[in-house]
């Protein structure tokens, strides 16, 4: 009797235990089903968000794209007045203005990068990566207003005359010296990506397996020697993706060029000339544009930017990938 | 004494040339980093003459009027980025929590791959996007339709940050925790979060360093007021937009103003940057 | 008493290919080497052995001035070569390590160069335009030299990275070859590779040793024993006991060396 209410109790509390079990089990799995639930949205709004910010351009570009068509690309008459829009002048702007910043900025921010990973010791290199890395925290509004007042005036005094008077014979380099133009907006354009090119160089060259200059020197390479072939042939993909990472910077690049180019819709021979680019006539223009087809032209504007963007970074980004996962693959 | 098999003047040539170029990218460094000193050296002189207590406490002046201040644009700033954080910051550490709770799953990929891929779409086109949802539906500009188009670019560099972070905390101290019998997801809450919680506070404010300094996704969704302004649902002045649209102007008293907004704009950007990598202990690997 | 002394260590010998005289090496404050005096002789194999950390590696890094290049690493003494401090003032590193060739304890082929251009790759610093029969000569003398010509001939334009472990390090071989040093350093070259592989790399030593001096670094005992005419056994950063190979394991005369050799330690 006895030890029969005693199995009984013990039953039963093995019941109850159980029980409580289960609930509790429930409760954790509801938390953790209600925890990846709220994750898994969070997450995939990032999604929506990058889904819905080409839906609403496209949306909005709609009217633009339907009434001018690939012509909109190709012509470069810019009149809201009459309604007319063609983009080449900031496409030529775009694309001009990039490349006077990439030939600056590839060979300053290998020097850099390679002063950084093969030059520099540590302690002194950790510090200049901190300096370059401050370069690039300056918000590009600042920059803007240095350019117009510092830089640009430099430029008009000093280099724009001597390019003219030792170059001039070269279209590029003629008429009248000014602080605002391509060539001024290029430069600022140039300080502005270094810091982000040199600083995915110097990543890509510190994963250079030290092994691979130890090889180099221990054939009787100079320091120069060993950097031509061993770390700038082992680093060239992610170089060329860190050049890529800084056009897209260059092409998307607003409020500086907006205060340096001059924003004249015209596709000027001379470097010295204003002009405008993508993103700076949207800057300027948006706020103001009055009709329905205008804004939509400013958009589309904006979907070739992004489009743009888009598939560099893609890009940029592959190649920069490849070098770590060489990396890895010979640790292995 | 004859230690080299080669001609003299080879290696001669072969040093000098090393030498040289190997002295080139010393002088690439020096001259990358002039602007930096240039810039800020510009902005203590010319800035530092028009920062007084005005500056911090007044309106914006008409033109013609000497003095004024930026007092609504410092405290738009504040506002926009405040909010935007309130917004960005749940949903971007939301996130990266889950790409790092999940990372070989295929849809995590995906989510990661468009975080990398809005890291570099231009900020004016996340303005444009921000104004076709928000300021053309709500009939104009306003200030939470410029914090939302911050926070959309401060949503990747957190969910990035926030994933990397994680990712390094050691697989042991998850395992303890779930050997103790707490949940997964208080596990992920508590213990993953708090010993990665220095790391993702670094990402955030270098997120937020990262939007203070934006002006072109600003311009047609905060837009710019002129007045003294708090409202969430009307136009508001920003230091940036301020400088901007004083540093364009015509008038050398607005450019004045500029140069101290600019002044006070990076000190509160750099400050942040600096503070950042102070706390964390050395120059941590930026969000940029 | 001075008997014993002589057995211990192998007397410098002034006529060898490379002399080494109280060489002590650093990394930052850790002392890696302490007072090292040996010489290797000409057209010898020499092994260097030792159990993990005794400075094997730094000794064979300092014999073509390899050691500096490791940030915080520095070393102090002479080594001669051929009579010529290679450590005096006026010598330049580059210089020495065209006369002192190194092979690595991992294949480390150029992964972005052909096979050919890897065997190439220290001829074409030193002269700046070489003829193209010259170069493809020396090609294949080295890789004829490293025992890899049979292999690779019909695809010298194939990424270095293509070939197999050992293949690799037999390239690694023969670019090392190619600048034609007349001393080749080899630091645990066989430690990454199969027995095969390594069986290829031991036959190849004693090849070239009839025109190299070559000193080895190896971990593997029963290396030592097959390849080397010297060896030198090392501990704790010193120098132990230094003499012909037969002597040093079948009769060594410190205590550590025994106890090393028959697999007491290390």
């Amino acid at each position: 009797m006895l030890s029969d209410l005693g199995t009984s109790v013990a039953e039963n509390v093995a019941v109850i235990q159980r029980e409580q079990r289960r609930i509790r089990v429930h409760v954790r799995l509801f938390g953790d089903r209600v925890f990846n639930l709220v994750t898994i949205a969070l997450g995939s709004t990032i999604l929506l968000l990058l889904a819905a910010l080409a839906v609403v351009l496209i949306v909005k570009s709609t009217p633009s794209i339907e009434k001018f068509g690939l012509s909109f690309l190709v012509t470069s008459d810019w009149d809201p007045v009459n309604d007319v829009y063609g983009a080449l002048p900031f496409i030529y702007g775009t694309v001009v203005s990039s490349a006077i910043a990439l030939l600056i900025a590839v060979p300053m921010s290998l020097g850099v990068a390679l002063c950084l990973s093969e030059m520099a010791p540590d302690w002194l290199s950790r510090r200049l990566g901190f300096l370059v890395d401050l370069l690039a925290a300056i918000p590009s509004v600042v920059y803007g207003l240095w350019a117009i007042f510092v830089l640009g005036p430099w430029l008009r005094d000093h280099v724009e005359s001597s390019l003219g008077t030792y170059l001039g014979f070269l279209p590029i380099f003629t008429g009248p010296h000014v602080s605002v133009g391509m060539l001024t907006a290029g430069v600022v354009l140039a300080i502005m990506v270094i810091p982000y090119i040199s600083s995915v160089c110097t990543d890509v060259f510190r994963l250079v397996p030290q092994t691979q200059r130890e090889a180099a020197f221990a054939l009787g390479a100079t320091r120069w020697e060993m950097v031509r072939m061993a770390v700038l042939p082992y680093g060239l993909t992610g170089v060329i993706g860190a050049i890529i990472l800084g056009l897209g910077r260059a092409l998307g690049e607003t409020i500086a060029v907006a205060m340096v180019i001059g924003n004249s819709p015209q596709i000027s021979k001379s470097l010295f000339a204003p002009a405008a680019t993508l993103a700076s006539v949207i800057a300027n223009e948006f706020a103001e544009a009055t009709s329905d087809m205008y804004v939509s032209a400013l958009i589309e504007l904006g979907l070739v930017l992004l489009g743009v963007g888009i598939v560099l970074n893609v890009i940029a980004r592959l190649l920069v990938a490849a070098v770590a996962q060489r990396r890895f693959g010979e640790e292995r | 004494m004859e230690l080299s098999v080669e001609s003299r003047g080879n290696y001669v040539y072969r040093k000098a040339k090393s030498d040289l170029m190997m002295g080139v990218t010393v002088a690439a460094t020096v001259v990358t980093l002039l602007p930096l000193f240039l810039i800020l050296g510009y902005l203590i002189v010319k800035g530092a003459a028009s920062v007084n207590w005005a500056f911090f406490t007044h309106m914006p002046a008409p033109v013609g009027e000497k003095g004024g201040g930026m007092a609504n644009a410092i405290v738009g700033t504040l506002e926009v980025v405040a909010i935007a954080c309130m917004i960005g910051v749940p949903l971007g550490i939301g996130a990266g929590l889950y790409l790092a709770e999940n990372r070989g799953a295929r849809y995590s990929s995906a989510i990661r791959f468009a975080a990398d891929v809005m890291m570099g779409v231009p900020s004016i086109v996340v303005g444009i996007f921000i104004y076709g949802v928000v300021v053309h539906p709500m009939g104009g500009f306003s200030a939470i339709a410029g914090s939302i188009a911050l926070a959309v670019i401060m949503i990747p560099l957190v969910t990035r940050t926030t994933e990397e972070i994680i990712v390094l905390i050691p697989h042991e101290l998850r395992e303890a925790s779930l050997a103790l019998g707490v949940p997964q997801w208080r596990t992920s809450l508590s213990v993953i979060v708090r010993s990665a919680m220095s790391g993702i506070a670094t990402g955030v404010i270098l997120a937020i360093a990262r939007v203070a300094g934006e002006t072109a996704p600003l311009l047609f969704t905060a837009f710019g007021n002129n007045f003294f302004s708090t409202s969430v649902a009307q136009p508001i002045s920003t230091l940036t937009v301020q400088v901007y649209t004083y540093a364009i102007s015509p008038f050398p008293d607005w450019q004045r103003q500029a140069w101290a907004g600019a002044l006070v704009l990076t000190v509160i950007v750099l400050a942040l940057e600096l503070g950042v990598r102070w706390f964390t202990g050395g120059p941590a690997k930026s969000a940029h | 008493m001075v008997h014993r002394r002589a057995g211990k260590i192998r007397a410098l010998t002034m006529a060898d290919k490379l002399i080494v005289r109280r060489l002590d090496a650093w990394f930052k404050n850790v002392q890696a080497l302490r007072d090292i005096n040996l010489s290797f002789p000409e057209n010898n194999v020499t092994a260097i052995i030792g159990p993990s950390g005794c400075g094997k590696s730094t000794l064979v890094r300092c014999l073509n001035r390899m050691h500096e290049v490791v940030p915080g690493a520095r070393a102090e003494g002479e080594v001669l070569l051929d009579g010529e401090n290679i450590y005096a003032p006026a010598v330049d590193p580059v210089q020495i390590r065209r006369r002192i060739g190194m092979v690595f304890q991992k294949p480390t082929p150029f992964p972005t160069m052909s096979i050919e251009d890897n065997v190439a790759a220290g001829l074409t610093l030193n002269r700046i335009s070489l003829p193209h029969a010259e170069r493809d000569r020396v090609i294949e003398k080295s890789l004829r030299q490293a025992a890899l010509w049979e292999e690779v001939k019909d695809r010298l334009r194939r990424p270095g990275a293509s070939l197999s472990g050992g293949q690799q390090q037999r390239l690694c071989v023969a670019r090392a070859l190619a600048v034609e040093p007349e001393v080749l350093l080899m630091d645990e070259p066989c430690s990454a590779l199969d027995p095969i592989s390594t069986a290829r790399i031991e036959e190849l030593l004693l090849d070239l040793k009839t025109s190299y001096t070559i000193v080895i670094v190896t971990h593997n005992m029963q290396q030592a024993a097959r390849t080397a005419d010297l060896t030198a056994f090392m501990y704790q950063g010193e120098l132990i006991e230094f003499g012909d190979t037969r002597q040093i394991f079948t009769n060594p005369v410190r205590r550590e060396t025994e106890d090393y050799i028959t697999g007491r330690f290390g």
